[in-house]
């Protein structure tokens, strides 16, 4: 297990080259112009000074050469310094710029994050929490109503997609109830229980689209998983012995069959992240998905580049750990 | 008894079986039926209907429906019932054609890597790089970059629409490919398969003939959820606003310019979401009932 987690591990490394590789490439070989966007009026010596303060007048090579330096070698620097405090050699690093905002994008990227993992990792946790106690009630109660309106609702879970519930509900609980606001303040801050209360109205609508179509994926594999382990023989045994359907249930065949669910768990992360992206667009929310829209829309290469591969990052990431978590929660499946 | 062995010797073929267990699930007759009628609404309605999608009546703008305009009308007085038939035909053909691009590539990717053994490494190690490639992401940067390009070369409409068709394409063979792959591996070990190599039969032909067919099902199965797939990822790319240009309109881009005006006519939202719903909601439910008919282990019972 240990030989395969390390082999894994170093082969992680080579794919994430490759694909970050992969995506400056389609970024620098595409036919646009980031001086495109300014004025007219800027006469053309000036513009080619732009692009040569932009470092484009280096060939790609050496430019991919540079950014990797600048994201895998100064950044990991830079915050090793801020956290521990110290500094490292002269502490003077070229750091990944963004065009448009002239700051460094890893500082974009760390002020934007919170509001991500709120809104996303709450909406899986919420999802995670529906969907299993559904998908263990109708793999028990097999083909009842429970099961076949759960089925339903599931695939039409998976069937409509996020930015129409996500209108679905602005229309109706903001537009016509007036119950929410539709539109997320990011610059709120909780201090007392009022403040948390707004908090809490801001996030149930972006919280439970995203939630929705989690649940209904995730509960189709517990249920499906569910219904493996029911057919085993060392529930009969379980039964046998005496012991309460309750305990049988809940304590045999759950925690068996969790295993695989896990693993999907693991899987979806990333695919949330993406989905992420829409949803912060309804409910306008400054995170991470708005924030390489912005990038996208004002061609602001650097910026598209390195959020890109951190989505790029999480995906190889999350299918490692989705890899490791399954030999190590199943015996059965040792990869060596 | 008797009835029955001539009942089933004279009408018994594989598609009328497949018929028979498709037939028993509800799901899927309700969702052919609501499929058919997206198709037909969408293929025949505007010639019923023939009110120009494109025809500005800045007099009537944002009303609701009305007899004059079914559905109502936007914020420059089109009418909303013509302009979601004609956004249904883009979305439809969209999510086709960029579902058969897929199909072939997954498919051949899947055959050539399953039935060579040489192929298989390289083959399943880009599948696996193309699975962890941040795809929303890519496809956005990939529109905003490609656009000009291809609009310049063939026309804003054309352009983008080969564009949209061909990145979706390419970017979601992935598990098809897997599929097709697990099953040649599985199929190519059989008996038919070795007796159509000691005769002599070329490569070409064992897979053409002999392997391709039987790895069908799965590949009509990942079809469905290709078109189904195909469409979302369309609207979602026009709810961004990076598909197709407004003049132009498929579901996902009604679905975005109505976003805008959603306090004053809701509808707008709601007609564009529901039709992109049902129809990935029956595509699916096809995908469903055919993935139980095609398995011959459940048909029988």
């Amino acid at each position: 297990m240990f030989n395969f987690t390390i082999r894994r591990l170093i082969f992680t490394i080579p794919t994430l080259l490759f694909i970050s590789f992969v995506i400056f490439f389609i970024l620098d070989t595409a036919p646009n112009d980031p001086t495109g966007n300014l004025p007219l009026t800027i006469p053309p010596e000036v513009r080619e000074k732009i692009r040569v303060s932009l470092g484009l007048d280096k060939p790609m090579f050496f430019r991919y050469l540079l950014w990797c330096q600048q994201f895998f070698i100064n950044e990991p620097l830079n915050m090793i310094e801020q956290w521990f405090d110290i500094t490292i050699g002269d502490g003077e690093r070229l750091r990944v710029q963004s065009w448009a905002t002239r700051s460094p994008v890893v500082d974009l990227v760390v002020e934007r994050l919170p509001q991500t993992l709120w809104v996303v990792g709450m909406s899986y946790v919420v999802g995670i929490l529906i969907a299993i106690p559904i998908g263990v009630i109708s793999a028990y109660k097999q083909y009842s109503w429970f099961d076949q309106i759960g089925t339903f609702v599931s695939m039409l879970g998976f069937s409509v997609p996020t930015f129409f519930t996500g209108l679905l509900l602005i229309v109706i609980f903001s537009v016509q109830l007036q119950w929410f606001p539709s539109i997320y303040d990011t610059t709120l801050r909780v201090t007392d229980w009022d403040s948390f209360v707004l908090q809490v109205k801001q996030m149930i609508m972006p919280v439970m689209v995203l939630a929705f179509f989690n649940a209904a994926q995730i509960s189709r594999f517990m249920r499906a998983s569910m219904l493996d382990n029911l057919q085993q023989d060392y529930v009969r045994t379980a039964r046998a012995k005496g012991l309460k359907e309750k305990t049988v249930v809940l304590v045999h065949v759950l925690r068996n069959s969790l295993i695989p669910v896990i693993t999907v768990i693991a899987l979806g992360v990333p695919q949330v992240f993406g989905g992420a992206i829409i949803t912060e667009q309804i409910f306008k929310v400054n995170g991470l998905g708005q924030l390489l829209i912005i990038g996208i829309q004002g061609a602001d290469i650097p910026l598209v580049q390195t959020l890109t591969f951190i989505f790029a990052v999480l995906i190889v990431l999350f299918n490692l750990i989705a890899d490791i978590l399954y030999g190590l929660l199943d015996p059965r499946i040792r990869y060596d | 008894m008797t009835e029955t062995f001539i009942d089933e010797s004279q009408n018994r073929s594989l598609w009328g079986d497949v018929w028979a267990q498709y037939k028993t699930h509800r799901g899927a007759l309700a969702g052919t039926a609501v499929f058919l009628f997206i198709l037909l609404a969408v293929f025949i309605g505007p010639f019923i209907y023939d009110v120009d999608p494109q025809y500005l009546d800045i007099r009537a703008k944002n009303q609701g429906p009305s007899w004059e305009h079914l559905l109502g009308t936007d914020q420059l007085g089109r009418d909303m019932l013509a302009q979601v038939l004609q956004g249904g035909r883009v979305s439809l053909a969209v999510g086709v054609i960029a579902m058969f691009i897929s199909l072939v590539l997954g498919t051949f990717i899947g055959l050539m890597a399953g039935y060579f053994k040489w192929l298989d490494g390289p083959l399943m190690r880009l599948t696996d790089l193309f699975l962890a490639l941040p795809l929303l992401p890519l496809l956005l940067v990939i529109i905003m970059l490609f656009r000009d390009t291809l609009r310049s070369m063939f026309g804003p409409e054309t352009g983008i629409f080969l564009l949209i068709v061909f990145i979706i394409g390419i970017t979601s063979w992935m598990n098809t490919a897997r599929i097709v792959r697990g099953d040649v591996l599985a199929q190519k070990e059989r008996e038919f398969v070795l007796a159509a190599k000691s005769i002599g039969t070329p490569s070409r032909r064992i897979i053409g003939r002999h392997i391709f067919p039987n790895v069908l099902s799965p590949i009509m199965v990942s079809a469905t959820l290709g078109v189904a797939n195909a469409i979302i990822t369309e609207s979602a790319l026009s709810f961004l606003g990076l598909g197709f240009p407004s003049d132009f309109p498929t579901w996902g881009r009604l679905l975005f310019d109505g976003a805008n005006y959603m306090t004053l006519t809701p509808a707008r939202v709601i007609w564009p979401g529901l039709a992109i719903s049902l129809t990935v909601l029956s595509v699916n439910f096809i995908g469903d009932g055919l993935r139980d008919a095609l398995d011959p282990r459940i048909r029988g019972r």
